[in-house]
């Protein structure tokens, strides 16, 4: 490896050229952007008023940060989401697990399963809060409410995939049926799992916003309800760009995850 | 001496909503200790059958499969199978692979430990214990997955088509390792394969199924002037050509 071929490093030099092409004009294209929209407010080409600017955005933002609500309304959120999260996968999890341990109860209840994930969730969304009352219980059981029926449904049917062959291994080794889930059926669909965490995680933030709308004092939900009742949209587009930064992030991480565990299993 | 293992007028039918369909009918035959049983017959005749029924996989419904003249009830740790596929997990190891079924059994005593390490060097992989199994050859994956079957130490092993996944030179080499490991081991077995040649080459008596419904068509003894002859020299000995003819007659008379 010390000494490459020419074509070789050839190769490299324009793949790198080629990657650093990408980088620099998608922060161009970024940038390019911000521009456009902070001259054509100054110029009152569109009014600022309604579409904002990036200074006042980012005013926005110091102010907020001066006072600690903007931390607030994102921390409320963030904790919102990855709560209802895990008990999204937790519950899936279980979920899946029975239904592949009785075919019987997984055909009575696929049926139903179909119909309530294909329930448009923020429906349900006032109905929580009639039961639940207005608070943060309300809001994970709305971001869970999106996420888990489709959760259940895609991890029962990665777990019903595993090869029928390396479940008749377990057998032929002596194994029984929790031995079949916890040495083939997990390991194998481990990659669906998660792919599925990837969709989950969206989906939570989701649910978490639309129980925000309805039924939070605090989170970026909140603040994009109230900033578009009192037309201080600042606030608003602020709010959606913090939105914005969380999902990349949630998502970044769990690429990472991904990462991590396909490097330690090889694959 | 008394059989290993004996069937008695086994019969067996799947069941569907469309019907019945006999997949065996009427089988009847012994092993003994030490012996290799081939399984011959076409495709789709029951084989693959007649070895979940022996190693208690699907139940019995008539006739009765006994082994050491214990009437099995359900599986018996005494019996090793081999599929088709080696099915050795990517996410483990070669050695965490191999000794899956005494982790699966909690039998991992250190003298059954032991004894998977000595396969493990007598066969060639002890370099590879800590490899993944994408990194091991054709043949030496067969070879990991009869460790994996013959570290719980079964009596009876039964192979259904070990070597039905592999090239043609790699099945050349991997049948006679699994022939040598098999006797070395003192083992008794009984594969199953649709390769006339393969069967001949390591059977010590050769089963012809019949189409479906299969029977015994004929249980052939097969004796060649060295009885510790390998595969491959069998393959090349002349009254190879005889067997073959005579199975293949077998076969192709009255469909």
């Amino acid at each position: 490896m010390d000494k490459l071929s020419k074509r070789q490093a050839e190769f490299i030099k324009n793949h790198r050229r080629h990657h650093y092409l990408v980088s620099f004009f998608r922060f161009m294209a970024f940038f390019s952007f911000l521009l456009l929209w902070e001259v054509s407010a100054n110029l009152h080409w569109i009014d600022a008023f309604i579409f904002s600017s990036p200074s006042r955005i980012l005013e926005t933002m110091i102010y907020m940060a001066k006072d600690y609500s903007i931390f607030r309304h994102t921390g409320i959120t963030l904790y919102e989401t990855l709560l209802s999260f895990f008990l999204v996968i937790l519950v899936s999890f279980l979920t899946a697990t029975i239904l592949w341990f009785s075919g019987t109860i997984s055909e009575i209840l696929e049926p139903w399963l179909v119909i309530l994930n294909s329930l448009p969730k923020s429906a349900l969304a006032p109905l929580l809060i009639v039961w639940l009352g207005a608070n943060t219980r309300t809001i994970i059981v709305a971001g869970m409410s999106v996420a888990v029926f489709g959760s259940i449904i895609s991890m029962y049917t990665a777990f019903r995939e595993t090869d029928e062959e390396k479940i008749k291994l377990i057998h032929t080794l002596g194994g029984n049926q929790l031995q079949v889930l916890f040495h083939v059926v997990i390991p194998s669909s481990l990659p669906s799992i998660i792919s599925i965490l990837k969709v989950n995680i969206g989906l939570c933030l989701v649910g978490v916003i639309i129980g925000e709308f309805l039924a939070a004092r605090e989170g970026l939900g909140y603040l994009i309800i109230y900033a578009s009742q009192i037309f201080k949209l600042n606030y608003l587009i602020t709010a959606l760009i913090i939105l914005c930064i969380i999902a990349f992030l949630l998502y970044q991480i769990i690429q990472n995850i991904e990462h991590h565990i396909r490097k330690n299993r090889n694959l | 001496m008394t059989p290993l293992l004996e069937v008695s007028h086994v019969t067996y039918s799947y069941h569907t909503l469309s019907g019945e369909t006999t997949a065996l009918s009427d089988i009847t035959f012994s092993v003994d200790e030490g012996e290799f049983l081939v399984i011959v017959g076409p495709s789709g005749c029951g084989k693959s059958t007649l070895l979940s029924l022996l190693s208690g996989l699907i139940p019995t419904e008539q006739g009765s499969i006994r082994l050491s003249h214990t009437p099995f009830i359900k599986h018996q740790t005494d019996i090793g199978y081999m599929l088709q596929k080696d099915h050795l997990f990517e996410w483990r190891t070669v050695y965490k692979n191999v000794i899956l079924g005494l982790e699966i059994q909690k039998k991992e005593t250190p003298e059954n430990l032991a004894h998977v390490e000595q396969m493990l060097k007598d066969y060639g992989l002890i370099s590879f214990k800590n490899a993944r199994p994408s990194e091991l050859s054709g043949g030496m994956r067969q070879r990991a997955a009869l460790i994996r079957t013959l570290a719980l130490d079964p009596s009876l092993l039964l192979l259904d088509e070990p070597f039905s996944a592999l090239d043609y030179q790699t099945r050349l080499n991997v049948c006679d390792d699994v022939y040598s490991i098999i006797k070395k081991e003192r083992k008794t077995a009984i594969l199953v394969t649709h390769d006339l040649s393969e069967a001949i080459s390591m059977a010590d008596r050769i089963l012809i199924l019949s189409k479906r419904p299969a029977c015994i068509r004929q249980i052939l003894s097969v004796h060649f002037s060295d009885p510790k002859m390998p595969p491959m020299q069998r393959r090349q000995a002349p009254e190879f050509k005889h067997y073959f003819n005579e199975i293949w007659k077998e076969l192709n008379t009255n469909g």
